[in-house]
């Protein structure tokens, strides 16, 4: 049976129309797949190759059905550094628009209000002390001073609130047509996802124990067995939902943070500028393991991912489909 | 602003015998109806309160100084057994948050505020003898006692994966219902609702004493901004804890009669019970500061000998405070998928808060403009209260910012603007108002040393404590993790050394409190000087147990 499937899957590209009838039928019955699927099928990979002579791009098809290696984490990206005292650097357009916000308006334009009122204080502190003013002015009122600190604020949130509702619009910009759905549910205390357009089925994500994360040389407490793998520079739609009680999905440096409640589908447009691996924790009070419920996103290059795909058992559909209208083009491209 | 004609001097030397009879013992503490007695049982309430709300967030740092988890596991087999597994440690956690965040709240800074110096000053400085409902003053506080003993008792029965309610002090659906099996969320929920309704038995007394009951002359516009303070807080309480209590017994009923408000699977919805909660839960953190606006304004005026800047704009910005304090909930629900626009009238609504505490703080800066300053240890704090609220307000505005919340949401960033502004802000105000009073309510002047020492100590303590969370809330660390990545250790070990600061600071203040009712010097009716111009200065310190006998004029 895996050997049947593995042909099919290993012919993709030669029979790509064929398999846009079968994909979501082969789907539902591969279930999490992968590893002795690949090896069962690089024998018969070949005489599929060697059938589908014409194609000659279907024979490296072949080891792609192999998932891409885990990725590494880069020491800085996706994670929180050690004495950092700033925003995890970001890679997201609206994540760049948000820390811009953050960065350039808001934190300068605090810390010289803090800074404002400091000095203010203590120049009132020492002008006015009793052996340098022993005797009080009896002034309560100056009509000129009241509207001005009641008006300046006003202009100066005026100013903040410009930007900041230009941001919320484009976060909630819907995800194009084409974007890849992709489903996450929050359970006590792990991550479930799903890739609808691929027919990958839900597979689950538990927190990695503290020696197995340090042999893969990740960060114990972000770290969890499966990662969400997401294709970055394309537009992805997540779904976000919850079992049981309210989670919240938040990945730092994405600048992505969605509650996950149970009945209701929330969904949030994200776009991964680089490839990479991005962390992120539970962040709504969920119960006991609250804080041991770890999120790994691993962004891969576009073909890498529908390699990922594959090697999930999973169909191209969206791509399959878009390959099936621009097949023959593509083809005498590559010949 | 007051200035008092009628001469009261010397009324409690000749009322001495009426007025300053007291009942016996048990009478006197246990049945009190009078307003002073009453604001001192609150007092002491809450400094017990804090004691045990202060001493589970030292647990807490404890656990956080380093990772991994060091103490949680012991203090679960202490709680539950030598069997306790490693969830119900993590449980404790959760009870621990949820814990001190309740006690602090509902057990600690509105007893202190609202209770505490509302009881005692509000007759006097409105120059009434006592509160309109002196019966019902007695049931508000002895709610109180009931209420904080189910809470505490739920910590030792069954809440789910442990035992106690570890459900944050948000109680949030589905975890606080299908979430947290066991009587502990009950017993919870009911000592919210006990506390609920002593506050607002306590609104309604103070709305009604300060609506009836001031002295000749007093006008409202002539009432002194404490009072003014305590008005819109009680007029907040009372509409906000009705919201709460509606909330919660839809919580009971959803966990034990099979209704579905917040269930999803019924027709319902966890997201009502987050709005309800917050239309009450923005309101109360307004309750919790108002109090201390009105104790800063007293203090600063009363120091820098001057007359409140800008009177009427200082009583009408907490109004605007508490008006505006009711349409901005959904800011504590950013992140829970509401739509763009709900989204963006919520951030700029939130926004438009600063500018009345704006308007608050320069009124302040303005009134010790000019003034003769002395930094007697009130003032001390208040000014240290004027700075902190300053650094924890414009936390707030950039939290405002719903685009901006998306990662911030949720992370120690919140935790550092919350305590700026409460634990620092509505600390500060109860710890000047103590220093300020304290010679008027106990008769006896407490030590300026100790307390110039308890600021400093505390002031560094609080800072090194919640700045630092600042950089872990921007890195990314989120709130209620009992354990975290390495790369959080180097500001929660500064956060927990800060932890030890203040706590050496409480023990400073500790020292001087028990120094001072044993041993400290005779306090004079008025020890302020002239800048201290509202009437509890008029009357002797300790106040005779009855005053305002022949009520003052004020012109």
């Amino acid at each position: 049976m895996k050997t049947v499937k593995s042909l099919v899957l290993a012919g993709l590209l030669a029979l790509a129309p064929t398999l846009v009838l079968n994909g979501p039928a082969l789907a539902q019955d591969n279930a999490v797949v992968a590893a002795p699927a690949a090896e069962n099928a690089a024998a018969p990979a070949d005489s599929a190759a060697n059938a589908a002579a014409p194609v000659a791009e279907a024979a490296p098809a072949a080891p792609k059905v192999a998932a891409p290696p885990r990725m590494k984490p880069t020491e800085g990206i996706g994670m929180p550094m050690p004495g950092e005292i700033t925003l995890q650097k970001q890679f997201s357009p609206t994540g760049h628009t948000a820390r811009w916000l953050h960065d350039v308006l808001l934190l300068p334009l605090i810390t010289i209000i803090s800074i404002f009122v400091l000095v203010l204080m203590l120049y009132v502190m020492w002008r006015y002390r009793r052996s340098a003013n022993p005797v009080p002015s009896k002034t309560s009122h100056n009509t000129l001073i009241e509207v001005i600190w009641t008006v300046l604020p006003v202009v100066i949130l005026l100013v903040v609130a410009v930007p900041s509702i230009g941001l919320l619009a484009d976060q909630y910009k819907p995800a194009p047509k084409d974007a890849l759905t992709v489903k996450v549910t929050g359970y006590q205390w792990y991550w479930g996802y799903e890739y609808p357009d691929n027919a990958i089925p839900e597979f689950v994500s538990n927190m990695l124990p503290e020696d197995k994360a340090k042999e893969n040389g990740e960060p114990y407490l972000l770290a969890p067995d499966n990662r969400l793998v997401l294709p970055a520079g394309r537009p992805i739609k997540l779904i976000i939902t919850g079992a049981d009680v309210i989670h919240a999905f938040a990945v730092p440096s994405l600048w992505l943070k969605m509650d996950a409640v149970p009945g209701r589908l929330n969904e949030k447009s994200v776009f991964i500028e680089k490839p990479g691996v991005y962390y992120g924790q539970c962040s709504e009070l969920c119960g006991a393991r609250h804080g041991f419920m770890p999120i790994a996103i691993e962004a891969l290059p576009p073909e890498q991912f529908d390699q990922w795909v594959l090697s999930q058992g999973g169909s191209l559909k969206g791509a399959a489909e878009k390959t099936a209208e621009a097949a023959p083009a593509a083809t005498e491209k590559k010949i | 602003m007051t200035t008092i004609t009628a001469d009261h001097h010397g009324d409690h030397a000749h009322d001495h015998h009426d007025a300053d009879h007291k009942p016996a013992f048990f009478q006197r503490w246990f049945m009190s109806t009078n307003h002073k007695d009453i604001g001192t049982l609150y007092l002491i309430f809450a400094i017990v309160a804090g004691i045990i709300g202060g001493g589970i967030s030292g647990l807490m740092r404890a656990e956080l100084a380093h990772p991994g988890i060091q103490y949680l596991h012991t203090w679960a087999m202490f709680m539950d057994g030598p069997e306790a597994t490693l969830d119900q440690a993590y449980h404790l956690w959760n009870v621990l948050i949820t814990a001190h965040g309740l006690i602090m709240v509902f057990f600690m800074v509105m007893p202190a505020m609202i209770g505490g110096f509302g009881n005692w000053f509000v007759p006097i400085m409105i120059g009434a003898p006592d509160m309109a409902f002196p019966r019902m003053n007695n049931v508000s506080f002895w709610l109180l006692i009931p209420a904080f003993a189910l809470l505490l008792g739920s910590t030792f029965v069954p809440g789910g994966t442990g035992n106690g309610a570890g459900t944050g002090w948000t109680v949030y659906a589905p975890l606080s219902t299908s979430g947290s099996a066991g009587p502990a969320v009950d017993m919870a929920i009911l000592s919210l609702h006990i506390a609920g309704a002593s506050s607002i038995l306590g609104a309604i007394n103070f709305i009604t004493t300060i609506l009836n009951m001031r002295a000749p002359g007093m006008t409202l516009h002539k009432m002194p901004l404490f009072v003014w303070s305590v008005l819109v807080t009680a007029f907040l309480l009372l509409l906000a804890l009705p919201v709460l209590a509606a909330a919660i017994t839809m919580l009971l009923t959803d966990r034990n009669f099979g209704t579905t408000f917040y269930d999803a699977a019924g027709g319902g919805d966890p997201e009502l019970y987050q709005h309800l909660f917050w239309f009450f839960g923005h309101p109360e953190v307004y309750i919790m500061i108002l109090p201390g606006f009105g104790i800063i304004s007293q203090i600063v005026s009363t120091f820098s000998r001057k007359p409140v800047f800008g009177y009427l704009g200082m009583a009408y910005a907490m109004v605007a405070i508490g008006v505006v304090g009711f349409v901005v909930w959904a800011h504590h629900m950013f992140t829970t998928g509401m739509s763009v626009n709900v989204k963006m009238y919520f951030t700029a609504a939130t926004m438009v808060i600063a500018v009345p505490t704006g308007i608050k703080i320069f009124s302040w800066i303005a009134t010790i403009w000019g003034g003769s300053i002395s930094f007697k240890t009130p003032m001390v704090w208040a000014l240290g209260f004027i700075f902190l609220f300053t650094v924890g307000g414009v936390t707030g505005v950039v939290l405002a910012n719903g685009g901006v919340d998306d990662v911030l949401h949720d992370t120690y960033y919140v935790v550092a603007h919350f305590h700026y502004v409460l634990s620092l802000g509505a600390v500060f105000g109860l710890f000047a108002g103590f220093y300020y009073w304290f010679p008027k309510m106990s008769g006896r002047m407490y030590n300026e040393f100790l307390g110039h020492l308890h600021f400093w100590v505390f002031f560094a303590g609080v800072n090194m404590l919640f700045f630092p969370m600042h950089f872990l809330g921007l890195s990314g660390m989120p709130r209620r993790y009992p354990d975290y990545p390495a790369a959080f250790e180097h500001w929660n070990w500064v956060a927990t050394m800060g932890y030890m600061v203040m706590a050496s600071g409480m023990v400073i203040f500790f020292i001087n409190l028990i120094w001072s009712l044993a041993a400290g010097r005779k306090a004079e009716g008025n020890p302020w000087g002239e800048g201290a111009t509202t009437l509890e200065w008029t009357l002797s310190s300790p106040p005779p147990f009855h005053q305002f006998e022949t009520l003052p004029v004020v012109d």
